[in-house]
């Protein structure tokens, strides 16, 4: 019997309309557990790494995590991976919501999406009845109104559905896939448009296994209870607070340059709060979690829609507003099914190029005078790929080489193609670097959240901290009190917690527990609900799996490589990984490098960021070792990692 | 019938729609406490506490499964509640075939809440025990009621039957039905 898991995954061929549901291998969830993790291993299985994003070989995957529609509190995580168009690269994202668990009650850990349809359709899932059925009454429609009108159609308000918008049916890079209070960003909508799959509904009735019900169902309840009572260390804290002073003095605005020192005060503190409380029609949350981390919002003359974390100021920020501007246009580009992080930046990105002369009014025909109106015009442009939009379509990288004269000085806030949150601070900090450098997903925000950003100054109080830190191993307890205010880590220090970041997130992509309750949430206050020592037990009870700490360290590790040497398979190299120059002001290029030499080596890779043999067999990925060999990408004679002399391999 | 004054203790979960913030956690605690063996699963499908969702509407009503009817109402009112639209069906907690709602997957037999009666009874429902944000919560108090002689469901339905056709017409419909076979 399966546990936890459904152990099948439905496999959809768009370009034949075929449809089958296929038995999974036990073996590989005790490798990866699921979601991203299995989702890594069928893409480095099934796509070659000449596969083009658009081509109909490409997949789009949307994998439930392991724990699902088990009781496990905040577990409705739903990754959808593919080869983005922008990077070339792995395409990660993750939703929360209702979609994933209603999926595995119908039937299913995994939807497997490939080839192209010849026109627009939608997927409907019924438990084993499961369908494509067109979908050009619902072309240009909103993906939030998708959903609604869906729901309608099929007479059943039960169903969960994901859409895309006119973002995604046009290809724009930087389309979301929109579910209820929840969305998929960093250029998963675009696949999806490009498969003309315009939704995804899905119903399910049926009973998920769990290897031991009743322990686990009083050990949730009592998380359960932890999650509610512990406002400081669960769910997105930012999503309630009024004030914004983090966001408006530290990050940057508009085109990531500018600074707005004391911007933020007691009266604009009022004027925001009651702005928000104006527009928001509700605080929800997501399946089976106690938290209400999104606001339902209903902005005058626009259709409702939520917001989490950062994502209202975003907008605001980028074209110089307040924030009524940034609930204005979200009614805009969440029906168009737009990411809040990226799309800001191009847009801001395109009005600096205007004021530079670069754009002109050729381009840009009747382009208003102020940044608001400007946003919304380029809004315009860009989800219908129109003019200089098809351009700003592909994303601030690709954009600025395609309209050249000097546009690609403008792109400054990019990391492997893709636009970062708009940080740009005074001194280098390596974990940091580190973590910008090396990540696989393309935003920090899925890499950082374990150990917290600041030192604790008082000596006492950070004894008290470190005393009830439970989520951290040892050695990070004594860097903790080690750490002075403005004083940088020492290397092992900043690689450790590099890793340990990164971990987290790779065991909550793989199980679907929300990053604000796990990965993401430790570096405020320290103790969030779930973590590398108590999730192991968890994750036992549900699937009968023997496992601890070191185990389950030991498969993050694994689906961390997977995805690294997926990445390599598609020339990833050490030159990639660097930061925007300007991302620090003060810098230090040799040490960084040293910083980055020392967090390869302590990964097992090569030079080149490149895992080497021994670390690929120790974690069971001899396939992929096997692969690099083949293709010239490690020799198969390389010793330990320190030793490589991975520049005359490449070149070979 | 003899009316005879009673006390009779009522249990009565109450409904806050303003608090609630949609978690589904009340259907999830629902459909485990109900399954075999108790929390051997979960599953909303099972739940007989159900959570109607229109989130662009801001709708987000529990309802508790309540009886069977065989056929849908002829007519719903829809009422505007803070200019929000609400159908009638929103509160409405009968298993009726116009909806999935309250019947069990697998069969298709009705479900029904019976405040999680256990033994020892539980301090509460188990719905309103994990609704942290208390959109619901319970109280018992007691009433006098009049002692009435209950009904059984099939006397339920006869006596409808037997009000809307009168009782000769019936005699004579079950006997021509009868003789059908
Ligand atoms: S913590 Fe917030 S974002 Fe995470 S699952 Fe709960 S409600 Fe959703
Ligand atoms: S548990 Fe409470 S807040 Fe959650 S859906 Fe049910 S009624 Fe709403």
């Amino acid at each position: 019997m399966r546990y936890a898991e459904t152990g099948y995954n439905l496999e959809i061929d768009l370009t034949r309309g075929n449809i089958e549901r296929v038995e999974t291998d036990p073996r590989l969830t005790e490798l990866h557990l699921g979601g991203q993790g299995t989702a890594a291993k069928i893409l480095w299985d099934r796509v070659p790494p000449e596969t083009d994003p658009f081509s109909p070989d490409n997949l789009l995957i949307f994998s439930t995590g392991l724990l699902l529609s088990t009781p496990v509190p905040g577990a409705n995580r739903t990754a959808v991976n593919t080869i983005s168009p922008q990077t070339g690269l792995y395409s990660h994202s993750l939703f929360g919501g209702f979609f994933g668990p209603e999926l595995k009650h119908a039937g299913y850990d995994k939807i497997i999406i490939r080839g192209k349809s010849p026109s627009l359709v939608y997927l409907y899932i019924n438990n084993d009845k499961v369908e494509l059925r067109d979908a050009s009454h619902l072309q240009g429609k909103g993906a939030l109104e998708t959903g609604a009108l869906i729901k309608k159609e099929l007479k059943d308000q039960e169903v969960q559905v994901v859409a895309i918008g006119l973002a995604g049916e046009n290809r724009v890079y930087s389309a979301t896939i929109e579910h209820h209070n929840s969305s998929a960003s960093r250029g998963v909508g675009v696949i999806m448009g490009d498969k003309k799959l315009k939704a995804i509904a899905v119903r399910g009735t049926k009973d998920i296994n769990i290897a031991r019900p009743a322990e686990l169902f009083e050990l949730c309840n009592n998380m359960y209870q932890y999650i509610h009572d512990n406002p400081h260390y669960t769910g997105d804290i930012m999503a309630h607070e009024d004030d914004e002073e983090f966001h408006v003095d530290n990050f940057a605005w508009g085109n990531a340059r500018t600074r707005v020192k004391g911007f933020w005060n007691k009266e604009r503190e009022e004027k925001w709060k009651a702005i928000s409380d104006k527009v928001r029609v509700r605080w929800t949350g997501c399946y089976n979690c106690p938290k209400d981390c999104h606001q339902a919002i209903k902005y005058p003359g626009r259709h409702t829609y939520f917001t989490k974390c950062y994502s209202k100021l975003t907008y605001a920020m980028a074209a110089f507003k307040e924030l009524d501007f940034d609930y204005d246009i979200l009614g805009v580009t969440q029906e168009y099914g737009l990411d809040g992080f990226s799309t800001p930046q191009i847009l801001a990105f395109a009005v600096e190029l205007y004021e530079a002369g670069i754009l002109t009014d050729q381009d840009l025909p009747g382009f208003p005078t102020d940044t608001g109106e400007r946003f919304f015009y380029l809004v315009e442009k860009l989800v219908r790929r129109e003019g200089v939009g098809d351009a700003l379509a592909n994303g601030v990288y690709w954009a600025a080489r395609q309209i050249g004269k000097g546009a690609e000085e403008y792109d400054h806030n990019s990391i492997k193609k893709f636009e970062q949150v708009p940080l740009k601070l005074g001194m280098i900090n390596y974990p940091y670097f580190l973590m910008y450098a090396t990540g696989e997903k393309m935003n920090i925000t899925q890499i950082e959240g374990s150990y917290p950003q600041i030192p604790i100054a008082d000596l006492e109080e950070r004894k008290k901290f470190v005393d009830n830190w439970e989520a951290a191993p040892e050695r990070f307890k004594k860097w903790f009190m080690e750490w002075e205010p403005r004083q940088h880590p020492t290397i092992e220090a900043s690689v450790n917690i590099c890793d340990w970041n990164e971990t987290m997130h790779y065991v909550d992509d793989a199980i679907g527990t929300c990053a604000w309750l796990s990965s993401f949430r430790g570096q405020f206050g320290g103790r969030p609900a779930y973590h590398i020592y108590n999730l192991p037990k968890f994750i036992s009870l549900a699937t009968g799996m023997e496992l601890d700490t070191d185990e389950l360290w030991k498969i993050a590790a694994r689906n961390r490589n997977l995805i690294r040497a997926f990445n390599i398979r598609r020339g990833l190299r050490r030159v990639d990984e660097a930061p925007p120059a300007n991302h620090w002001k003060i810098r230090d290029p040799e040490k960084e490098q040293q910083t980055l030499d020392a967090y390869y080596e302590f990964k097992g890779w090569n030079k080149e960021g490149i895992p080497t043999k021994e670390t690929l067999d120790k974690l069971g990925l001899d396939y992929v070792s096997e692969d690099f060999v083949q293709r010239g990408i490690l020799t198969g004679n390389e010793g330990a990692p320190s030793k490589e002399t991975s520049a005359e391999t490449e070149k070979n | 019938m003899k009316d005879q004054l009673e006390k009779k203790k009522v249990k009565r979960i109450k409904i806050n729609l303003d608090k609630c913030v949609g978690c589904r956690a009340c259907e999830i605690a629902c459909s485990a406490f109900h399954a075999t063996p108790k929390y051997s699963s979960i599953n909303p499908a099972r739940s007989r506490i159900r959570m109607v969702i229109d989130e662009l509407n801001d709708e987000y009503v529990p309802i508790r499964a309540r009886d069977y009817t065989k056929a849908e109402c002829d007519g719903r009112h829809v009422y505007t509640i803070n200019e929000k639209e609400y159908s009638e069906c929103s509160f409405c907690g009968a298993v009726c075939p116009a909806r999935n709602l309250f019947k069990e997957p697998d069969s298709g037999l009705p479900l029904k809440c019976d405040m999680c009666v256990d033994d020892p009874p539980l301090k509460e429902p188990l719905c309103v025990q994990v609704c942290k944000v208390e959109a619901l919560t319970y109280e018992e108090y007691e009433e006098e009621v009049k002692e009435e002689v209950k009904l059984g469901e099939m006397e339920i339905g006869l006596q409808s039957l037997v009000d809307k056709h009168g009782l000769q017409k019936l005699v004579d419909t079950v006997a021509r039905m009868s003789q059908k076979g």
